[in-house]
């Protein structure tokens, strides 16, 4: 059961409660026809919620406090993980998280953006926010990738790249520009998915891929609704109108040309059942992972160069 | 002391707006003096006493470096559609046909190929004046062809940046703009085909975790401000004041990111050379 209940949930909850409370009393009395009736009215109910979702309603989806984590999603799909620390340079980031893993007995160099659970894990990650060390580290796996010929898996879930000092200081624009450019010219797969927040250059840096994936309940987009408000408002009140208006949820995207597909959520969203949301992302994950091994490195990296180099609206 | 100099800063330096104003007499940003415009423009529009660099349109930049009338624009007249149909306080649709009657450009940028010192380039100039210099689909597709260009044609690809970022107007499409331009990179290294990327005040955002931190040999201009984020945003997030000099082109020279800041009455001299060596 959730421990954090958004608004737009709330209703959905309630009724689900009802429903445990009937049936702990059902051993007395039979009412499992009312029990029945519950059950497909909390269905529809739930159809009606999430097929009606707000743009802003997927952004709170996306940052729900119980939401799986990189992490999670990697101990989920039993991956064996074995994290690889640092940039070989500065320091070790702990807002992006690397290392080798195994899917279906293939090796992977997973990397992902990761949240902290509570204030003190938060504080830990820098709230997902890496620095340019983050994603140094992450190029310094993923070259390791291609030197030894394993595909490449990102997570992404970020409201950004760190706006700091120190950052700037240790050329946080370059090291996001680096990956751009070395993420293109990489010679295995690459297989990106959104599965939170994939907010602005923070979010790109770990972010070109052969495949670019977004789970149901997360946004992309140049900035957080709540900064592009707080800049084209100038208040911080306009958050619900800018995420309308920056139509950044997977179906916009994926109509835009962004991305390649969306993956579906459990019922109800990802924190309402994790273990098949990682089932789900694992053979989703796999069906495009055998996909893209039928190509060649050539292939891949022409492909990927035309796919980026081809995207955007204008008129002659 | 000349009696009409100043002795106080301005009471509200005016901080955003930053180009050459009209009339004869201006006076500089950076030393509060008073200069006529004869002897500005003679300086390039920088100040012959304190060296401020003005902020100047595409094509005044792109004549400092280039041969005379040696330029020839392409894709002047690339538009931006509205394919999220965004509307905050005014509609983009809206906002971009103002523009462009304000500014007499179509999009940020200025792309064509010219000659210096009667060597073939491939070059771009961006407009800050222009929503910011911001980067969405045109300037994207504008940069594409010119590295497109600079193939086809075997010379090298100069960028002159001056921007605020992505634009957010577009949302994710301006996001994937920086990747189209990586790519397109790519393509141009794949060529061995050299890259200058010259930073201008100011270059931030997504422009500088793109294409402009990408050069082959990255040069800036006397204190232009080059970062990811903003001042402010810095500013805000950390609550203190940021240290003197920061983001400014000789930190970044101090910092290793920049190859070198180049004072503009150099820089047609510095890439001159720079070209030389690349093609020799």
């Amino acid at each position: 059961m959730a421990k954090t209940i958004l608004e737009f949930e709330k209703p959905i909850i309630e009724l689900e409660k009802k429903i445990e409370e009937m049936r702990s009393m059902s051993s007395d009395l039979d009412i499992s026809n009312e029990i029945e009736a519950l059950e497909r009215r909390v269905n529809d109910l739930r159809k009606s919620i999430f097929s009606g979702l707000s743009r802003w309603q997927r952004v709170q989806l996306a940052r729900h406090p119980d939401r799986p984590l990189t992490m999670d999603y990697l101990e989920m799909m039993e991956t064996d993980f074995i994290e690889l620390h640092g940039d070989r340079h500065f320091g070790d980031d702990h807002a992006i998280v690397g290392g080798f893993g195994q899917l279906d007995g293939k090796t992977i160099m997973f990397i992902g953006h990761q949240k902290g659970r509570d204030t003190k894990s938060n504080l830990y990650r820098n709230f997902g926010m890496a620095n340019p060390e983050g994603y140094r580290k992450a190029l310094r796996l993923m070259k390791m990738a291609e030197k030894f010929d394993k595909p490449v898996i990102t997570l992404i879930d970020t409201p950004g790249a760190y706006p700091g000092i120190g950052a700037e200081e240790r050329g946080q624009a370059e090291s996001i520009a680096r990956n751009l450019f070395e993420m293109c010219r990489l010679r295995v797969p690459i297989i990106v998915t959104i599965i939170g927040e994939g907010a602005s250059g923070g979010a790109l840096g770990i972010g070109i891929g052969d495949r670019i994936l977004m789970m149901e309940n997360t946004w992309y987009s140049v900035i957080a609704p709540e900064s592009c408000s707080s800049i084209l408002w100038r208040s911080w009140e306009y958050k619900e109108q800018a995420a309308e208006a920056l139509k950044l949820t997977g179906e916009d995207l994926l109509e835009l040309g962004v991305i390649d597909r969306i993956i579906e959520e459990p019922r109800g969203g990802a924190h309402r059942n994790p273990a098949e949301a990682a089932f789900i992302l694992k053979n989703t994950l796999l069906e495009e992972l055998e996909d893209l091994l039928k190509s060649t490195p050539d292939k891949r990296v022409k492909d990927r160069i035309k796919k980026f180099s081809s995207i955007g609206y204008y008129e002659e | 002391m000349a009696w009409f100099r100043r002795s106080k800063q301005n009471i509200d330096p005016s901080s955003g707006k930053k180009e050459v104003p009209d009339g004869s007499w201006i006076k500089c940003n950076g030393c509060n003096e008073m200069f006529h415009r004869n002897q500005i423009e003679a300086a390039l529009y920088t100040c012959p006493k304190c060296n401020y660099h003005f902020r100047v349109d595409s094509k005044t930049y792109l004549g400092f470096l280039l041969d005379p009338k040696s330029f020839r624009e392409y894709d002047k007249k690339l538009r931006a559609t509205d394919p999220l149909g965004f509307v905050d306080s005014k509609a983009y649709k809206d906002r971009i046909d103002s523009m462009i009657e304000k500014t007499g450009l179509y999009d940020a940028i200025r792309c064509g190929v010219g000659k210096i010192d009667g060597m073939t380039v491939s070059i771009g100039a961006m407009d800050f004046a222009f929503i910011g210099g911001s980067m969405g689909s045109v300037v994207g597709e504008k940069i594409a062809r010119a590295v497109d260009r600079a193939i086809k044609r075997k010379c090298p690809l100069i960028l002159v940046s001056s921007s605020g970022g992505a634009r957010m107007m577009e949302g994710a499409l301006s996001l994937m703009q920086m990747a189209k331009t990586a790519a397109k990179l790519v393509q141009l290294a794949e060529k061995k085909l050299p890259y200058i990327s010259i930073m201008l005040d100011p270059t931030t955002g997504g422009v500088t975790a793109s294409f402009a931190m990408l050069g082959d040999v990255n040069i800036a201009e006397p204190k232009a401000l080059i970062g990811f984020a903003g001042p402010r945003v810095i500013k805000q997030t950390i609550g203190k004041d940021l240290p003197e000099g920061f983001q400014q082109a000789e930190f970044l020279l101090e910092k290793g990111f920049v190859d070198m800041v180049v004072h503009r009455k150099d820089m047609r001299e510095t890439v001159l050379r720079l070209l030389r060596f690349f093609q020799n």
